[in-house]
């Protein structure tokens, strides 16, 4: 427990300054836009120059830009991320709001890929250079060329419009007061395809990843070792071959969050999904640039998040991982 | 044996020099065979594929020529793909050859800023980037670029760190060269491979990118793009799915193609390397 400790304290401070520069780096990126808040919030509802002069006061627009990083860095420290301008409302409630959606079909496509990919991966890698392990790994590399967004309107097509077995997008169904397990129900089923779209592309990564960490595996002595044990085949993939390549597919697991994440934004917009994806689509389509930084930088927390999570996950499943710093 | 004919020998890797060839075909011919504007058009709206044989893959909802947009797609996609891809390659090996050669200090902030960008999901900051900056070509191809160059960095850096103790390299040193001159003129050169290497995975991604921002309209207006073409028959999904299908299936194929050559010349200098 102390070893998994030292590890996370470690992690936590190298993750603030990173998260530090994100901030910094997307409040400079973000105050290079041609307009700003005001501009954005005077389009949409009209005003004359008083008005507009009035509105840059009110929101401190009118200080400068240093002033105005120190001033979002401190709300920050309350974890006050200010007003949306097109929504009229809190940044943060509104991101806490479609942030479980985003999570829901992110931990979902995640167990997809992940299960799936493994599975298919432990089913090729035990006969290396076989007729299926060469089908999988083509099949795999075909599947990893295809955009999510276009998958997602496929089985639109196929599923939702052609065959109707399955809703065409949403997260339920609108003013149906269903409640308890009838709503989980309901969440579920439209989360089917939108899953299948996200989790399908990255099977593959995780498919391959195995595939090569077993044919690694294989050429070690302690398989060998197995093997004149006369353990059966199958015990010596699955206890031995299979177990040994899983562990950099754990790692993967982190490093392939910001890259699910990103994926989400086009799949939240093909299916209509209520996310942080779709937020931040709105947010880009209405200039509403606080509310973008906000999104932005929730997604840089979650990121950090989930690897401190794979970290920990990690030293509880190799020993070897921070047994040299727990001593130090 | 040659290197072309041991590419050559395995089917992947000519099925994917096969893909690739006829992209870069079609983006050549394009202008040739379809001159004029693309995007102008070319007879009624929303003709059905194999119908009119001046029009072999019928229209769009506008009466755009379908076959005419996919060619002129296919630049779009070949240059932005291209281009973004040589741009991330170029400041990730800079960035990890002046953090690895360097060390200490500089090192440690390059990092950070690495880590940094490895944070935000990419696509995230392409689309944050472009709404920014308003959308051109140039502008994706950089919005693309700064959020691929962490992969060339790290491998380049991890590269550079086992090269800095060579002894080309106190040689270097002994004869009074400038440290930068060697970082770029000795290191960095031999640092490569591992990096190039890694151009296929990164001109995949680039294309994906960019279909996917031009999905969401964040594409050069002024250019048809394949993920343009797929937003804009989403409009007529229910009535004529081919508007989005056909362009989905050229960017499949593009990026498969480059998967497999990728992997094909992957082999052939792995093979070559063990030879040696």
């Amino acid at each position: 427990m102390t070893r998994a400790l030292i590890l996370l304290r470690r992690r936590l401070v190298g993750s603030v300054f990173v998260l530090l520069i994100v901030v910094i780096g997307t409040f400079l990126l973000l105050e290079a836009a041609p307009g700003d808040a005001v501009d954005a919030y005077i389009v949409s509802t009209g005003g004359d120059a008083g008005m507009i002069e009035m509105l840059r006061h009110r929101w401190g627009l009118d200080q400068s830009e240093l002033t105005r990083l120190a001033n979002y860095l401190w709300a920050l420290l309350h974890l006050d991320l200010g007003q949306s301008v097109t929504f009229s409302r809190p940044i943060r409630d509104l991101i806490l709001e479609r942030l479980p959606n985003t999570l829901l079909l992110m931990v979902s496509a995640t167990a997809l890929s992940f299960g799936l990919g493994s599975a298919l991966g432990i089913y090729a890698g035990a006969r290396p250079g076989s007729a299926r392990d060469r089908f999988l790994s083509i099949g795999s590399l075909a599947l990893y060329a295809v955009p999510g967004f276009w998958l997602g309107l496929v089985l639109i097509v196929v599923f939702a419009v052609d065959l109707r077995w399955l809703p065409i997008g949403g997260i339920e169904t609108l003013a149906s007061d269903k409640t308890g397990l009838d709503r989980a129900a309901d969440i579920a089923i439209h989360l089917i395809l939108p899953v299948a779209a996200l989790g399908f592309i990255y099977l593959a990564l995780y498919l391959r990843m195995m595939r090569a960490g077993m044919a690694e595996a294989w050429r070690q002595d302690f398989v060998l070792a197995a093997r004149a044990r006369g353990l059966s085949r199958r015990r010596v993939v699955l206890a031995h071959v299979a177990r040994n390549a899983l562990l950099p597919l754990v790692t993967m697991l982190g490093l392939q969050s910001a890259q699910m994440l990103g994926g989400s934004v086009v799949i939240e917009s093909v299916f209509s999904v209520p996310g942080l994806g779709r937020l931040a689509q709105e947010a880009v389509a209405s200039r509403d640039t606080p509310l973008l930084l906000g999104i932005i930088l929730t997604s840089a927390v979650l990121v950090v998040v989930i690897n401190l999570l794979v970290d920990i996950a990690y030293a509880f499943l190799d020993p070897r991982v921070g047994a040299g710093e727990a001593g130090a | 044996m040659s290197p072309l004919r041991r590419f050559l020998r395995t089917p992947e890797a000519v099925a994917g020099a096969i893909l690739l060839a006829a992209l870069i075909a079609m983006a050549l011919i394009a202008p040739l065979l379809f001159p004029g504007d693309p995007q102008a058009i070319a007879g009624p709206a929303l003709l059905p594929p194999f119908q009119d044989w001046s029009l072999p893959l019928g229209t769009d909802r506008l009466g755009r020529d379908v076959l005419a947009e996919l060619f002129h797609g296919a630049r779009t996609s070949l240059a932005v793909g291209l281009a973004a891809a040589a741009a991330a390659l170029a400041i990730g090996a800079v960035v990890g050859t002046l953090a690895g050669f360097a060390g200490g200090l500089v090192d440690e902030v390059l990092m950070r800023i690495t880590d940094a960008f490895q944070t935000v999901p990419s696509f995230l900051l392409a689309l944050a980037f472009v709404s920014v900056v308003g959308p051109s070509l140039g502008i994706v191809v950089a919005a693309i670029a700064l959020g691929t160059w962490t992969g060339p960095a790290r491998v380049a850096r991890a590269e550079v760190l086992s090269i800095r103790e060579r002894d080309y390299v106190a040689s270097a040193r002994a004869i009074g060269m400038h440290p930068l001159e060697i970082a770029f003129r000795e290191v960095l050169p031999n640092a490569l491979p591992p990096v190039l290497a890694m151009s296929s995975v990164i001109v995949a991604a680039a294309i994906l990118t960019e279909a996917a921002l031009s999905f969401l309209g964040l594409g050069d207006p002024n250019r048809v793009t394949w993920g343009g073409m797929i937003a804009e028959g989403r409009a007529v999904l229910r009535t004529a799915p081919f508007l989005s299908i056909v362009p989905g299936i050229a960017l499949v194929l593009t990026v498969l193609g480059v998967y497999l050559a990728g992997e094909g010349v992957v082999e052939t200098t792995a093979v070559r390397r063990s030879l040696s």
